[in-house]
């Protein structure tokens, strides 16, 4: 079976700055695949490529059997690519349910069908009983969950989270990491970025460490953690991979 | 599901058919010709500012620039009449289809500027308008149009002895106005409109097409306000540049919508029906002698509404539901 | 003239870049210089030029008072914040032109007789008119010291601060307030420089500044908010804009040049040519 999500010799530059450079990864169907790796390596700029805010300037994005690389986001969400943001960006001024509604009028041009989509998804995320505040009163974890909720909403065949659980409490991370594997388990692809590695590595199926925009290893995670190269990535400590 | 999300939009409908029919029964009170000219002059502005709410207050760009697609609609309106012989309802579709297109036109280069860049272009492109029509010998230039008054006729929408006509036509723009909006904010539309303004960059990863959900807002608002402004036309029965497409219209579009609560659906309505009569009373008592004390006075209201209620007025009807559990 | 539109927009351009306001009374603040240097001249017979740095004074007291009086709480809004800003200050330019014509009557006026009006200067064999040349070099002299007091005083360097991050500002123990005061204060002040040097040769309305208003708005949206030299460099631009489409097309019209080139502009360059925000 042919991967989900390839792409193909990525290269982005803003001006001298190299952010990735010759990326190729696949992601396969079901899988959930962490993208990992220290400050800087340019793991949000792949996310952003892959979710088409920009175009990259080199290479190619593969979604689906289809070439996605000069695709605005707008389309590529059609397609089935639904994403979060780091920094969260909920219509603050609409209720939760509503802020759902835009997702869930992707696949359903329907108001009624929209709205009955929204409340199921926000049933699915724990979020229900919130379903009529206004998002600007909601406390952050539950902003981040709505973020999913209104991905989710979208029907997507694969769901980039990006940083969906730093910052939060032990607890509300336990949450999010059940509803991660909830969505994976409705058939949903999990692409997932993660700046804390204890966080993620029991959840993902496999990961991808990039360091200064390149890949860096890629593999199980209990071997990823074990592996020399990333040990010194994370720690700084580049001279000791040529040694 | 949602019990209270239906019932509130069918409350909605409701109080508007009721203040609608107590709106058309006001003129059987009402014989005085200048209060009438207030419930005329509110009724439009009601639907003039409930229309520039559509792009400005749902989908969020704010326009100081709609005076343009009011003097177009009046203009069009004029023009194929007096030249052509075109009856004015034609007229009034036509000039509604003119600014709709003009509006989409500007959107291309416009709605890639953002915040005060966009209100400043706006206001220029009105003004540049004004100038044009102020310099174009076959409008009329600056002398305007006087429309020729041959007695009352529906067909030519021209009443010299009632001004009955006009009312109910004021009052149907407003209550289409009204309508359009009720039903635009539960479609696909009105979402797309509100995340929009709400946060761009979001509304485009989840699949909104983001610059034909403004071209949309822009056209639906231009079109209503162009048919203002051949009513309008058709109202004073007379037109020059100054008068229709002067930079007062912009504000006066805006205000009610400001005033009551942009972005909500009853809030031009509400601001309507407070400033406009306060508008027309205090130029009516104080205005004319030129002594400025309407402005003072209208000025000063703006100032302390705009400061003291910074949502509008509906702000005052709304119980903020907050569940406050957490926090 | 377009020295003297930069003059006018500078004040603005302080205004904004300082804290993100839109004066829309600007125009206001214009029309109240031009009168205020209109009875000086009636009443006590001091030249315009002479009365000038008055006027700035006086504007500059003026534009403090407005700030701590009214736009202190309109940017304290916490919902809608920019419509709050936009209307605050139009209605207060609606209640500005209500009190000039409340006080002045709507007729024109104009200063008759002044060292400067209606003489021309010849600078080899081309007649420059002497007011506007005045005009020119003022603002040239202004735009010089206000360039050196941002950058090279310490309160200029508050300014500074303050707009890039009020609250760290406060803790270093300036007042957000005072500083705030002072630059809506400086702003009104160079516009009043402005009007006291125009009041010489336009004529004096109530509504005079609503003319120039949009003008100065287009001069600072083309140099770029917030941009002192672009608001400087928007000027000249404007002015030159304005006197080659005189040439070209009925004085009427002049404007539409100005226009024009104003949305050329920003569809180019959506921030203006010195938008660095």
């Amino acid at each position: 079976m042919t991967a989900l999500l390839e792409t193909r010799g990525v290269w982005q530059r803003f001006g001298g700055l190299v952010a990735n450079s010759d990326v190729s990864i696949s992601v396969g169907r079901g899988e959930i695949v962490g993208l990992i790796g220290p400050n800087g390596a340019g793991k949000s700029t792949l996310f952003n490529l892959i979710a088409g805010v920009l175009p990259p300037t080199q290479g190619s994005i593969i979604f689906d059997g289809e070439d996605v690389t000069r695709l605005p986001a707008a389309a590529r969400c059609q397609r089935g690519v639904g994403r979060t943001f780091q920094v969260v960006k909920s219509f603050e001024t609409m209720t939760v349910v509503d802020n759902v509604i835009v997702g869930a009028l992707v696949r359903n041009t329907v108001m009624r069908e929209a709205r009955r989509k929204a409340h199921e998804v926000l049933e699915f995320t724990g979020l229900a009983a919130r379903a009529d505040v206004l998002a600007s009163d909601l406390v952050p974890a539950e902003k981040r969950r709505l973020e999913v909720a209104r991905a989710l909403a979208t029907e997507p065949k694969l769901l980039l989270l990006d940083e969906v659980l730093t910052g939060l409490t032990p607890t509300e991370a336990q949450t999010g990491v059940a509803l991660v594997r909830k969505v994976r388990d409705a058939g949903i692809t999990v692409l997932m970025v993660e700046h804390v590695m204890e966080i993620v590595m029991p959840l993902v199926d496999r990961a991808i460490v990039l360091d200064l925009g390149k890949v860096l290893v890629e593999g199980k995670p209990a071997d990823v953690v074990r592996d020399p190269k990333v040990i010194s990535a994370y720690l700084g400590d580049r001279h000791a991979v040529g040694a | 599901m949602d019990k209270n999300f239906a019932a509130r939009r069918r409350r909605d409908l409701i109080i508007a058919a009721a203040l609608a029919v107590i709106a058309a029964l006001t003129p059987l009170f009402v014989k005085d010709v200048v209060v009438q000219n207030i419930l005329i002059l509110t009724l439009m502005y009601a639907g003039l500012s409930q229309s520039w709410n559509i792009l400005s207050g749902y989908c969020g760009q704010i326009s100081l620039g709609h005076a343009l697609y009011f003097g177009l609609g009046a203009y069009t309106t004029e023009l194929l009449f007096t030249k052509f012989g075109v009856l004015p309802w034609f007229g009034m579709l036509a000039g509604g289809v003119v600014s709709a297109l003009i509006a989409m036109g500007l959107g291309y280069p416009f709605f890639r500027l953002r915040g005060h860049y966009f209100v400043i272009a706006t206001i220029v492109i009105a003004e540049i308008g004004l100038l044009l029509f102020h310099n174009w010998e076959w409008a009329g230039a600056a002398m305007g149009i006087t429309i020729p008054i041959r007695g009352d006729s529906w067909l030519k929408f021209q009443f010299a002895r009632s001004k009955l006509p006009y009312f109910y036509f004021a009052l149907l723009l407003a209550c289409v106005a009204w309508f359009v909006t009720w039903w635009l904010e539960d479609s696909k539309w009105g979402f797309w409109w509100r995340a929009v303004k709400d946060n761009p960059d979001a509304a485009e990863s989840l699949g909104v097409d983001v610059f034909n959900s403004k071209m949309g807002a822009a056209a639906v608002s231009a079109f209503l306000v162009a048919v203002g402004g051949s009513f309008y036309a058709q109202f004073v029965s007379y037109i020059d540049p100054e008068s229709v497409m002067g930079f007062q219209f912009s504000l006066l579009m805006a205000l009610p919508a400001v005033l009551g609560g942009i972005g909500t659906l009853w809030g031009p309505v509400l601001g309507a029906a407070i400033l406009i009569p306060l508008t027309e009373i205090t130029r009516f008592k104080f205005g004319g002698s030129g002594s400025g004390v309407d402005l003072i006075i209208y000025g000063t209201l703006i100032v302390l509404i705009s400061l003291a209620l910074p949502r509008g007025l509906m702000s005052l009807f709304s119980r903020p539901k907050k569940t406050g559990a957490t926090r | 003239m377009g020295l003297l539109y930069g003059l006018i927009a500078v004040g603005l351009a302080l205004i904004f870049g300082l804290m993100d306001v839109t004066n829309f009374a600007h125009g206001e603040f214009l029309m109240i210089a031009m009168y205020l240097s209109f009875f000086l001249f009636a009443f006590f017979a001091i030249d315009p030029l002479l009365s000038a740095p008055l006027v700035a004074a006086a504007l500059f007291v003026f534009g403090a008072v407005i700030y701590l009086l009214l736009v202190r709480f309109a940017m304290r809004a916490k919902a809608n914040a920019g419509m709050v800003q936009i209307f605050t200050t139009f209605g207060l330019a609606i209640v500005m032109r209500g009190l000039a014509q409340y006080f002045f009557t709507p007729d024109y006026r104009s200063i008759p007789q002044s060292w400067l009006g209606g003489k021309t200067i010849s600078i080899a064999g081309i007649f420059l008119p002497e007011p506007q040349l005045v005009g020119a070099l003022v603002s040239i002299v202004a735009f010089a010291g206000l360039y050196l007091f941002i950058h090279r005083t310490d309160f200029g360097r508050a300014l500074e601060a303050t707009r890039e991050d009020p609250g760290a500002v406060a803790l270093v123990g300036i007042d957000k307030n005072r500083v705030f005061a002072f630059g809506w204060g400086l702003g009104a002040a160079l516009v009043g420089l402005a009007g006291a040097i125009m009041a010489v040769f336009f004529y004096i309305y109530p509504d005079v500044g609503a003319s120039f208003a949009l003008i100065a708005y287009v001069t600072v949206a083309l140099g770029g908010f917030g941009s002192v030299f672009g608001a400087f460099a928007g000027g000249i631009i404007v002015g030159l804009v304005e006197a080659v489409t005189a040439l070209v097309l009925p004085p009427s019209l002049k404007s539409v040049g100005i226009y024009a080139v104003y949305l050329l502009v920003v569809f180019i360059r959506p921030r203006g040519l010195f938008g660095s925000m």
